[in-house]
């Protein structure tokens, strides 16, 4: 189960507003996120993965402390190792496919599934700059995925590809999830959007102080 | 023609570039970083050798080190070392007066690598210093690359600094830029224009270098 009770002040064009989230995810569920543009999904991601940090509240995922602010509590990200698929990819540029996945895991085998999965194993020596958007999307949810995960949060992982890619892959990545016993949190701008993946979903408005989900 | 002057020149600055990297990456990770107010004044004093007049520099450093005054002093008697007149001292001077040419163009590249590059590599389970090594450092070759010719350059070329703290002591402290002048002073024009002409091509040859190398260098398009 992860608990999440937080507060965070977002500084947007329409000057400050409060991103205020209190919910609780079952582990192992799937749910989208959406909302506006600005009203703080990516934030929320963020404040989770530990990158950015709130200014309020706690964090609690399978009964360990993440972050709270009362005795001033903060688990870096590196001790988190939410996996986290960003909107821009983040792909290294000085590595190609094989060498994103080899940096994030030992495991050999683990590492051809990913590929199989992601359809990249004709292209392990292609650096991203060679990749379609399409390509650099799939390995980024690749290298998320190599560290196996408890919790993986998604900003817009799908928004690259074409129809039939992420439905294939939405498909695979389902199954994966089960076997990882795996918490997904999902953004998407759009509420139609990934029916087929999430069974739950979450709204983030763009209110301010009443905006409490 | 001597070409002792040549070798020091050569010598002080490859010694200066080889300290620069290994002192300049961590301060310019570090200023690249989030900005206080103290990082702010950091940076000015870094990159003051940039608009001071290097026999400014040169002044403050021979009265900083001098064996009669304070530093100097205790340096003397403590460690038996001697910054004034002497190689190491000619180091010392070119580390800081060459800083801002190592610092600046790296800070500023780290500065243009995305947030969410470290970000990623964090969420990989990976220490700052792991993500320094293997994903910003190699991100940022191009400028890297350009940071270290400037600073070997730039030592190359130093005169004011070098003859204030250093002198003109031949096998120790006589580098090419001085050797020239000196030359000059004694109307050898023959030997001031080999040193003039070995200086201008080493110059030349390492700037067209790194101009060739960061042209057909495969560049990362965040670069």
């Amino acid at each position: 189960m992860i608990s999440i009770d937080i507060e965070k002040k977002l500084r947007t064009y329409k000057g400050e507003q409060l991103l205020k989230i209190a919910r609780q995810f079952p582990t192992g569920s799937i749910t989208k996120i959406y909302g506006p543009s600005g009203a703080g999904k990516t934030t929320f991601l963020k404040i989770i993965a530990g990158f950015v940090r709130p200014e309020k509240g706690r964090i609690i995922v399978d009964g360990n402390i993440w972050y709270d602010s009362g005795p001033e509590l903060f688990v870096p990200p590196q001790k988190r190792m939410a996996g986290f698929v960003f909107q821009d990819y983040a792909l290294f540029p000085n590595m190609n496919v094989l060498e994103h996945l080899e940096y994030a895991t030992n495991d050999n085998d683990w590492i051809k599934t990913l590929l199989s999965i992601g359809k990249l194993e004709n292209l392990i020596l292609h650096k991203p700059q060679y990749l379609s958007g399409g390509q650099q999307q799939r390995l980024a949810i690749l290298r998320a995925l190599a560290i196996k995960p408890k919790l993986l949060l998604m900003d817009e992982p799908f928004s690259a590809l074409d129809p039939k890619m992420k439905t294939d892959l939405i498909g695979k990545l389902k199954i994966l999830f089960d076997e990882l016993k795996c918490t997904v949190l999902v953004v998407s701008h759009n509420q139609q959007e990934l029916e087929e993946l999430a069974e739950n979903e979450m709204s983030i408005t763009d209110t301010n102080d009443n905006g409490q989900v | 023609m001597d070409l002792t002057p040549i070798w020091l020149t050569l010598k002080l600055a490859a010694i200066t570039t080889f300290l620069l990297l290994a002192i300049g990456l961590p301060i310019a990770w570090w200023l690249s970083k989030s900005r206080s107010f103290f990082k702010i004044i950091i940076e000015a004093v870094i990159t003051m050798p940039l608009v001071l007049p290097p026999s400014v520099l040169g002044f403050y450093l021979l009265l900083a080190f001098s064996p009669q005054h304070g530093i100097g002093k205790w340096l003397h008697k403590a460690f038996d070392i001697q910054f004034v007149f002497s190689f190491q001292g000619l180091v010392l001077a070119s580390v800081i007066y060459s800083m801002p040419f190592m610092i600046g163009p790296i800070k500023s590249a780290l500065q243009q690598l995305p947030v969410s590059l470290s970000q990623a590599s964090y969420s990989l389970g990976k220490t700052k210093w792991q993500t320094f090594i293997k994903v910003l450092i190699p991100n940022i070759k191009p400028s890297l690359l350009t940071a270290l010719v400037l600073t070997f350059a730039h030592t190359l070329g130093e005169f004011g600094v070098v003859l204030m703290i250093g002198g003109n002591i031949p096998n120790v402290t006589r580098v090419a830029s001085i050797a020239v002048y000196d030359s000059v002073e004694q109307m050898d024009y023959t030997s001031a224009n080999g040193y003039s002409l070995i200086l201008f091509a080493v110059t030349f040859v390492m700037v067209i270098a790194v101009f060739i190398f960061n042209k057909y260098q495969l560049k990362s398009p965040l670069e």
